[in-house]
């Protein structure tokens, strides 16, 4: 079991233009032995649940820059809970105020965020943590 | 996972659950004894064609996929689509990009997208991709797409087990055609010429028509199709699904025995292989084997299970 991929899914919810950090992260995910599906930009909450459930991933990633992350990123976690993907480990990225940040992890089903510069190292490690962790209970 | 467990799942996706689907895609993907479970569970389920899609990287296959797609479903047909991406060689993972090219389809519940990384295998991702149809089929969608890079011998495997081939040439090509795409002419039942909103491409366009016509046997029974097709400014595509339907129904009256028999011996193989690693991975030598990992030569351990399952047998089941 644990030598099967960790499959994630990264999307770039949002209106905003630029995927530079989003292509960075899905990389570094598929050097560190994952099965990274990339969807690209301009992906609405519905578009990223119904990617999400067919390709069946363990992680989804989200990168926002939009400044919309308060209103994009609960609506992700709380589609994903309604369509049957609450094991599902969310992981955002992108420029998020720590008070922001708080509340998401907090009250928001968003399990980790890092800003920019964040070593993906340490983002792969809290992958690989929590997808064992969870599929452990599964 | 059990075999009760694996029929309830079995169950769900012939009842077009997509989550049931999106899991049993998975256990195909993950191999072993659950996908003997669920092709014994969905033998016989669900008709169509699965059409494979295949072409140099960056030919547009994903955009054509898109727009094939369109079409089909504007005809009333539910599509499955399976696109394959080759894993890093080094770190065993992969990039799945193609559902970027897709990005009109979401939404649409009457088509499914599902990425597969090949694992670097050989026969094997071809077995896994027909299971992975078999699977879209028994879940309703009718026609299935499979898009896979052209390069390397584990693509050209996937491409015998389609039922029709599509070729994607892009313009522009030159010479590099009877070289580089020999092996692949040969096997394709439709060509198309892509992105032909490029200026370049009616050239390439006669030229590849000339190809196929020196190509072809004398007592060819399907005439090859080159067609040209502009995902950009979705022209030709009408005439390209045309040709698709058209081969499947060929197909009805004129099965392509060596086509057939190639598909049949690829899963009897497929069966084979798996049943005997999940053997030999139940013999008391496999704890031994691991353990002389990196010190023993592989080939040397593998004939040694192979010799100890021979005096032994069957440990379990
Ligand atoms: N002009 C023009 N460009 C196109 C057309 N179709 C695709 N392209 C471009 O060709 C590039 C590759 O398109 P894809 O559809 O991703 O090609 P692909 O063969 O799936 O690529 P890989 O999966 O990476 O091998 C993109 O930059 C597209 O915008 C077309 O009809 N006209
Ligand atoms: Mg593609």
């Amino acid at each position: 079991m644990s030598d099967v991929p960790i499959r994630v899914l990264v999307a770039k919810p949002g209106l905003d233009g630029h995927d530079r950090g989003a292509k960075v992260i899905a990389r570094a995910l598929r050097d560190a032995g994952m099965d990274v599906i990339y969807t690209g930009i301009g992906q609405t909450p519905h578009m990223i649940v119904e990617a999400a459930l067919q390709e069946d991933v363990e992680v989804v990633g989200l990168s926002i820059l939009s400044g919309a992350h308060m209103t994009l990123l609960p609506k992700v976690a709380t589609q994903l809970r309604e369509a049957g993907l609450g094991h599902c480990v969310i992981v955002a990225g992108g420029i998020i105020p720590a008070e922001d940040s708080a509340l998401l992890t907090s009250q928001y089903g968003i399990d980790a965020i890092y800003g920019p510069g964040t070593n993906t190292d340490e983002i792969v490690a809290f992958i690989r943590t929590t997808v064992a962790a969870r599929r452990a209970t599964l | 996972m059990n075999d009760a467990t694996v029929q309830q799942l079995a169950n769900e996706v012939r009842r077009g659950d997509r989550r049931a689907l999106a899991r049993a895609l998975t256990l195909i993907d993950r191999g072993g004894a659950p996908v003997r479970s669920l092709r014994r569970a969905l033998a016989g389920y669900g008709v169509g064609s699965l059409v494979g899609i295949t072409g140099a990287p960056g030919a547009g296959k994903s955009s054509l996929t898109t727009v094939i797609t369109q079409e089909l479903r504007q005809r009333g047909m539910q599509v499955g689509i399976i696109a394959v991406d080759p894993s890093s060689p080094l770190s065993g993972g992969s990039l799945l990009g193609d559902r970027i090219r897709m990005y009109d389809l979401a939404g649409d519940s009457g088509v499914f997208i599902r990425s597969m990384a090949n694992r670097g295998q050989y026969g094997g991702l071809a077995a896994t991709t027909l299971d992975a149809a078999m699977l879209m089929r028994a879940a309703g969608f009718g026609m299935v797409l499979l898009e896979t890079v052209g390069a390397g011998q584990s693509d050209v495997a996937v491409v015998d087990v389609a039922d029709t081939v599509l070729l994607v040439e892009a313009p522009g090509m030159g010479d590099e055609v009877q070289s580089i795409k020999a092996g692949l002419l040969e096997v394709a039942d439709v060509i198309v010429v892509s992105k032909s909103d490029r200026p370049d491409a009616p050239a390439t366009l006669q030229q590849l028509r000339a190809l196929v016509r020196m190509q072809m046997d004398s007592d060819a029974v399907w005439s090859v199709p080159v067609l040209p097709v502009s995902a950009l400014r979705q022209t030709g595509v009408a005439a390209l699904v045309d040709a698709l339907l058209a081969h499947a129904q060929w197909l009805q009256t004129h099965p392509v025995t060596w086509r057939q028999q190639r598909r049949q011996l690829l899963a009897l193989q497929r069966a084979l292989e798996s049943q005997l690693r999940d053997a030999v991975q139940q013999l008391p030598g496999w704890t031994t084997a691991l353990a002389q990992l990196g010190q023993s030569d592989s080939d040397v351990l593998a004939r040694q299970l192979l010799e100890e399952f021979v005096v032994n047998g069957f440990t379990k089941e």
